[in-house]
């Protein structure tokens, strides 16, 4: 059930003013989420000054200088800085994206930085994950056939490999799922749109043989149609892939087996 | 969601005396999975609706949910104007006179709006449905049109409803 706002738990309160770096006159404000799970207290938000001309100019450089620099304990996931591995996704000025892709230029006044939104925290922009990979899991992400296995390669026409094109570029950095009000309010039930969107990925690869059996798996009221094509995963996806239209595609082709 | 740690064997010459690996267990249930992330209550939830900034496609969503929920304070507007009809004059003129008043205006003009601009998320729906409709500009677009097109028609019915008067 749809619950607006935050549980007493959860609210944010003002947190630490780190002081500014001296000799600086080239300066971005940073207003991040903080939550230390060693302590008893509610999440805070701290603000920090990084000095631009001593730092790279994506938002993840920012905030390696702030752990580098002035407060060790911050703690965030990141690993290859170019927007593949889809680790540093968290919402940034509003929205959710990679934090190694996303420009501090392109951000006025301050940066705010939240965890990827709706998800339980583990320590500062750290969500737990555990659910959404299950869901991706859920849907069996691999090639299915019956077909004996040919000598070499499973072959495919260039037409047929086209057809994956805006999908298997998918990263799973969990920004689109984490944008989606229908996953906030029914993340227990709804897959959600990168889930969705791997699973139209194996249901459109023509040698994928499992299609009645994966379109059965997500005809049911919560898994495919909590979707209300509301758009925010097409808007936030770092990767300009398009969930919203690929959930479409499933929810056509239930209709067209029908027929 | 997690099997039992087992132990793998020794790597010495990584400098690592133990190394354990924690088996996924293959089987794993969507639901078992669900389930255990219930345990994880302690933990405060992310800030969501808080710190999101609205889109426009998001902002329509929620208006074409707000205009459903209104059109049912509407029809049953519409339903004690036919029962006060067919019920008599009396009756009917009363209906007549609320509806009629400054405020029963304004709620017929909010209903009317409320009728079109879901009418209109209707067919944006029905578009979409066809696998349509979906690109950057072709999105942004539709919702744009819903909202200028809901008020356009608004203004027409009205501006038609004195005319004929």
């Amino acid at each position: 059930m749809a619950e607006f706002s935050l549980p007493k738990n959860s609210r944010p309160v003002d947190g630490k003013v780190w002081p500014k770096p001296q000799g600086s006159n080239n300066l971005k404000e940073f207003r991040i989420y903080r939550y230390d799970p060693d302590g008893e207290s509610n999440p805070r938000i701290d603000t920090y000054w990084v000095d631009r001309d001593d730092c790279g100019p994506m938002v993840l450089d920012a905030i390696i200088w702030i752990k580098s620099k002035i407060d060790p304990t911050l703690t965030f996931r990141r690993s290859c800085r170019e927007g593949i591995c889809g680790s540093c996704a968290m919402n940034i000025d509003g929205t959710n994206t990679l934090a190694c892709t996303k420009g501090m230029e392109d951000i006025a006044g301050a940066v705010r930085i939240y965890p990827l939104p709706h998800m339980p925290v583990i320590k500062d922009l750290v969500p737990d994950l555990t659910r959404f990979y299950a869901q991706h899991a859920s849907i069996e992400p691999w090639l299915h056939t019956d077909s004996p296995a040919p000598e070499n390669e499973w072959r495919q026409s260039r037409e047929d490999r086209e057809k994956l094109d805006g999908l298997y570029e998918c990263i799973l950095c969990a920004c689109c799922s984490t944008s989606c009000p229908s996953y906030w309010w029914n993340g227990d039930r709804y897959l959600g749109p990168a889930a969705l969107l791997q699973a139209y990925r194996w249901l459109i690869d023509s040698r994928d043989e499992a299609t009645g059996e994966r379109l059965d798996n997500l005809e049911d009221p919560f898994r495919l149609y909590r979707c209300h094509t509301i758009m925010n995963c097409a808007n936030t996806c770092p990767k300009g892939l398009n969930p919203a239209k690929a959930i479409a595609e499933i929810k056509k082709m239930m209709v067209a087996r029908q027929v | 969601m997690q099997g039992t740690p087992s132990l793998v064997g020794d790597l010495p010459h990584c400098g690592i005396a133990q190394v354990w690996v924690v088996k996924l267990s293959p089987d794993i249930e969507l639901e078992e999975a669900m389930a255990d992330s219930k345990l994880e209550r302690a933990r405060p939830l992310s800030p969501h609706l808080q710190i999101y900034k609205p889109a426009m496609t998001m902002v329509m969503s929620v208006f074409h949910r707000l205009t459903g929920v209104a059109l049912y304070g509407g029809t049953l507007f519409l339903a004690a104007w036919l029962i006060a009809a067919a019920m008599g004059k009396g009756s009917f003129e009363a209906v007549q006179w609320v509806y009629g008043s400054l405020l029963g205006r304004l709620v017929l003009l909010g209903f009317s709006w409320a009728l079109l601009h879901h009418m209109l998320g209707g067919i944006r729906h029905l578009i979409w449905d066809t696998g349509r409709g979906y690109g950057v500009s072709e999105r942004a677009l539709l919702a744009r049109l819903t909202l200028i097109g809901s008020l356009v028609l608004t203004v027409l019915v009205w501006v038609a409803a004195y005319m004929v008067r």
